[in-house]
């Protein structure tokens, strides 16, 4: 084993500075508590004082933040509906994304290509007009209503509900799911699909019996791909949910921002982060398995 | 040795008469000694020595896996030996990076720069050493006309079919003319014909450039038509060296004998030993076995006796009774054309080849299967092998 | 595939494509809407394209947009670069797991909670917030992806051509730059394209970063857009989407190899 590989000195060094350290941060400012100060937490760290102030600045930690979102029923339910919400988009992302990558999967060559450019140009576009593109659809006088009622049909209110929510967490990460649903689909060998139906299956069970267990791996890895951000979404339920929508990103937005309760905000950065490190962890165990399968 | 009187093609002639390694006084150009290389649990090189000499051709022939890549690396530069000391013309060349070393290698995927043209493919070790632009363009212009590449300095590898790129590898790695040529595998990704015109391609242009060559390959033929002398490897050791003939006619182990060629081995014991000769009895042959041996073998010893299926002499009537005698039947053959090959079974149930060649069309009785056929061998046509 | 794609697949591809660029489509069309109202159609015009062009903080902000990709983007390269070489090129060096780990945790976390780590980090170090902290940000954000990407290309270079150049006479460092790097560069331009796109589309980790004067246009379109449905917007975004899409395209064509060429 080498010593250390002199190439990645200057990102190994840039990402502890600006990824691992500001992290530790977090994690000593949620154990601080809120005061009217510039920042506005204590204890803060008085190297000057030399041994005392770093025993002062120790015992001024403590876990308090963390017992008041225990307490605090807006957190629990916050927590709660976030996972809420990863959930049941992730199932109605499988239920669409698979289709539609099955589809592409399906297709010629050619068409392959140019579907599989059609899924990712989306993901290129800016994040926020996409989600912003269904503000003008879903308003009450807007694209939707105006269609229904051209039908005959009674109007929905769907902005600032937490339909709306899912509508818009399905939009923006569905290429996050076909992809890789895409990736282990299309490297199946049709061959396999004859020699079931030589075996004596119909499609629909060759399906079932021979392509959908081997997409199992991309599944997984579209799943957790979307899973895992949406937890933690902010820009979705903000622009597209309603007053009672909570998520945690937006929980730590707004402790941030509108109340200025950094330690909290921290506090539920922390817990959020905590609740993400498993499937993060089994997401790149899928990731290096896939690699190790090529 | 580049004498013009001399026809071109007869390198046969030349070789026979090129044997510096029989000279005690000459100094190796390359000295391998007691090298090791461990990669992780496994041991790729066990304790090598050997020796190449100044405009040798020298084959290290191996399957895969034996270490013989690992030796090429080590004298280009990209393995360090764990223990052991490689040198080029008395010097050590460990700490020497790969880029200051004066040999030039041939990789087997050829790794052509794919960004670069033919010419600057060429070119591209001649810039490094810093030569004047005109003369790097005489040297590529002269390099290209030694692989018969003319004309096609202007294009990129990916325009070229697999022949070209093969020589463009080859032209790339003389055109700094190194002390010394490393061929990995070289012809590997050839087909057949054009691999065995390359062999004869390869071996005029070692003697037009009196260059040391050292070829890595897995293919036995190859190693025997174009080397002056064969390393031949097993799991990380050197099994033997030698002229290629020697190799072949006097393999020093079963595993050389197998190795290279078709062999059938009878298992027996000494039962007479004179100094010239051996005598063994083996369940193969009742009549017992005989073979030409200087060595006092112990009685009783258990020995081997390798035959070259074209050794063997074919009878389809019983010959006098001599040893070396075997009888049993034809369980299988195979036209090749050149020569058929017969699996003959004997009584023993041990099958054995025998290689015939076809010398006339016609064929006054053919053999069949089940036909009961006698096989006989010279002597002097088998090896006695202990090992 | 010998079996084309079924009545049931092609309905799948449709919909789903259906409903990815639907929203999208409707938002240009209506970027060039006479009437400010969504529901009504009021005529073609492009009279919000000439709004935009007077709206100063929206030029401002599409500017400091603009220079913040183009400096995090080449860092994030370079840096990428960086990383992907020792990755795949240093074999197993000492902290090489925390390596990995702190470059694809960023792939996948929350961008809120990257926004406020690099925010305390800023306030800790008593910085004051504006375009460079942002840059930096985006810098490591960005790298992260630029290292995947070029990763990817440089696993599947033939190491033997670093090689031969080294057998040839070139010094390492010198290998790298005449032969590793040309044979990498698409991968290299697409990771400094993903990273410049990705700074362009950020909102939530400037709007942690920034400070005054440093608004960028995302921070602008969302404090515009929390007022509602605004036709300028709909410009702004028709134009980004505009130049996005042609980016891309011209990304493809020039990746795209020359066909029945075999590969080198």
């Amino acid at each position: 084993m080498k010593r250390f590989s002199l190439t990645a000195v200057l990102p190994f060094v840039w990402l502890a500075a600006f990824f691992l350290f500001p992290f530790l941060l977090v994690a000593k400012l949620s154990l601080s508590e809120v005061a009217l100060a510039i920042p506005p937490y204590q204890p803060r760290l008085d190297l000057s004082q030399g041994l005392n102030g770093l025993s002062a600045f120790a015992q001024g930690l403590d876990l308090e933040t963390y017992a008041r979102l225990r307490t605090d029923h807006l957190y629990v339910a916050a927590y709660l509906s976030s996972l809420k919400f990863a959930v049941v988009s992730t199932v109605i992302l499988l239920l669409v994304g698979y289709p539609l990558a099955y589809g592409m999967a399906r297709s010629g060559a050619e068409t392959r290509r140019t579907l599989m450019m059609a899924v990712i140009l989306p993901f290129w576009t800016s994040f926020l007009i996409r989600v912003y593109a269904w503000i003008a659809i879903l308003k009450p006088e807007g694209l939707l209503n105006a269609a229904l009622s051209s039908l005959g049909l009674p109007t929905l209110s769907l902005l600032n509900t937490d339909a709306a929510v899912y509508i818009g967490l399905v939009y923006a990460y569905l290429p996050f799911m076909v992809l890789p649903l895409y990736a282990v689909l299309e490297r199946q060998d049709e061959s396999q699909l004859e020699a079931a139906a030589d075996l004596g299956c119909t499609p629909i069970q060759a399906f079932w019996r021979v392509t959908f267990p081997q997409s199992l791996p991309g599944v997984a890895a579209g799943a957790l791909l979307c899973f895992i951000p949406m937890v933690g979404e902010f820009v979705i339920p903000d622009l597209l949910g309603g007053s009672g929508t909570l998520m945690l990103g937006k929980v730590i937005w707004t402790e941030f921002f509108a109340n200025r309760d950094w330690p909290a905000a921290s506090a539920v950065a922390i817990v959020m982060l905590a609740t993400l490190i498993i499937p993060t962890l089994l997401y790149q165990r899928q990731q290096a398995r896939m690699v190790d399968g090529r | 040795m580049n004498d013009p009187a001399r026809p071109r093609l007869n390198i046969g002639a030349i070789r026979e008469s090129f044997a510096p390694w029989a000279d005690p006084n000459a100094a190796p150009l390359v000295r391998f000694e007691g090298v090791y290389k461990q990669f992780g649990d496994e041991t790729a090189v066990k304790g090598v020595s050997f020796d190449i000499y100044e405009g040798e051709f020298f084959a290290l022939l191996g399957p895969s896996g034996c270490g013989k890549t690992t030796l090429m690396r080590m004298l280009a530069g990209f393995e360090a030996p764990d223990a052991g000391r490689v040198s080029l013309g008395g010097q050590d060349l460990a700490g020497q990076p790969p880029h200051r070393r004066p040999v030039n290698m041939m990789f087997q995927s050829y790794a052509l720069f794919p960004h670069l043209s033919v010419e600057q493919n060429i070119g591209f070790g001649l810039s490094q050493q810093g030569l004047p632009r005109a003369e790097i363009r005489a040297r590529v212009e002269e390099t290209l006309a030694l692989v018969k590449l003319e004309g096609l300095g202007r294009r990129r590898p990916h325009q070229l079919s697999g022949g070209q790129r093969q020589r463009v590898a080859l032209a790339r790695a003389i055109a700094p003319r190194p002390k010394m040529l490393l061929l990995d595998e070289p012809l590997a990704a050839l087909d057949k014909k054009l691999r065995e015109e390359t062999q004869f391609e390869l071996m005029r242009l070692q003697q037009t450039l009196g260059m040391t060559f050292l070829i890595v390959t897995h293919d036995q033929e190859e190693a025997m038509v174009v080397a002056d002398r064969i390393a031949v490897m097993s799991a990380g050791e050197i099994a033997q060296i030698g002229r290629p003939a020697e190799i072949y006619e006097t393999p020093n182990s079963r595993y050389v004998a197998d190795f290279i060629g078709d062999v059938n081995l009878f298992e027996g014991r000494v039962t007479g030993a004179d100094g010239t000769k051996v005598r063994l009895g083996s369940n193969d042959c009742p009549a017992g076995l005989e073979a030409l041996e200087d060595d006092h073998l112990a009685m009783g010893s258990p020995v081997w006796l390798a035959v070259r299926p074209e050794k063997l002499k074919l009878h389809l009537d019983p010959p006098g009774e001599t040893a070396n005698r075997l009888s049993g039947k034809v369980v299988d053959y195979g036209y090749l054309g050149d020569w058929t090959t017969y699996v003959v079974e004997l009584a023993s149930g041990r099958t054995v080849r025998a290689a015939v060649a076809n010398v006339s069309r016609l064929v006054e009785r053919p053999i069949g299967y089940g036909d009961p056929v006698w096989l006989t061998f010279a002597p002097d046509g088998a090896v006695v092998l202990t090992r | 595939m010998t079996r084309g794609p079924t009545l049931f697949n092609r309905i799948s591809v449709f919909l789903g494509l259906g409903f990815l660029y639907a929203p999208i489509v409707l938002l240009v069309v209506y970027s060039f809407n006479a009437s400010r109202l969504v529901t009504v159609w009021g005529g073609f015009s492009t009279k919000w394209y000439a709004a935009l062009l007077k709206d100063q903080q929206m030029l401002d902000a599409i500017w400091i947009t603009v220079r913040l990709g183009l400096i995090s983007a080449t860092a994030a390269t370079v840096l990428g670069t960086l990383a992907a070489v020792a990755l795949v090129r240093s074999g197993r060096f000492r902290g090489r797991t925390l390596f990995t780990g702190m470059l694809q945790a960023p792939l996948v976390l929350p961008e809120v909670i990257l926004g406020l780590s690099l925010l305390l980090l800023f306030v800790a170090m008593g910085l004051q917030r504006g375009f460079w902290t942002v840059a930096v940000s985006h810098a490591t954000m960005t790298l992260c992806y630029a290292t995947v990407v070029i990763q990817a290309r440089l696993v599947s270079f033939d190491r033997a051509l670093e090689e031969a150049a080294q057998d040839l006479g070139c010094p390492p460092i010198r290998a790298f730059f005449l032969v590793t790097l040309p044979g990498i560069a698409p991968a290299v331009a697409a990771a400094w394209m993903l990273a410049f796109t990705l700074s362009l589309d950020d909102l939530v980790i400037a709007s942690f970063t920034a400070g005054p004067g440093s608004t960028t246009l995302p921070m602008r379109i969302y404090s515009q857009v929390r007022l509602g449905v605004n036709p300028e917007i709909n410009a702004v975004s028709t134009l980004l989407i505009a130049i996005v899409t042609l980016g891309v395209g011209i990304a493809t064509l020039v990746q795209r190899r020359p066909k029945g060429v075999p590969r080198g």
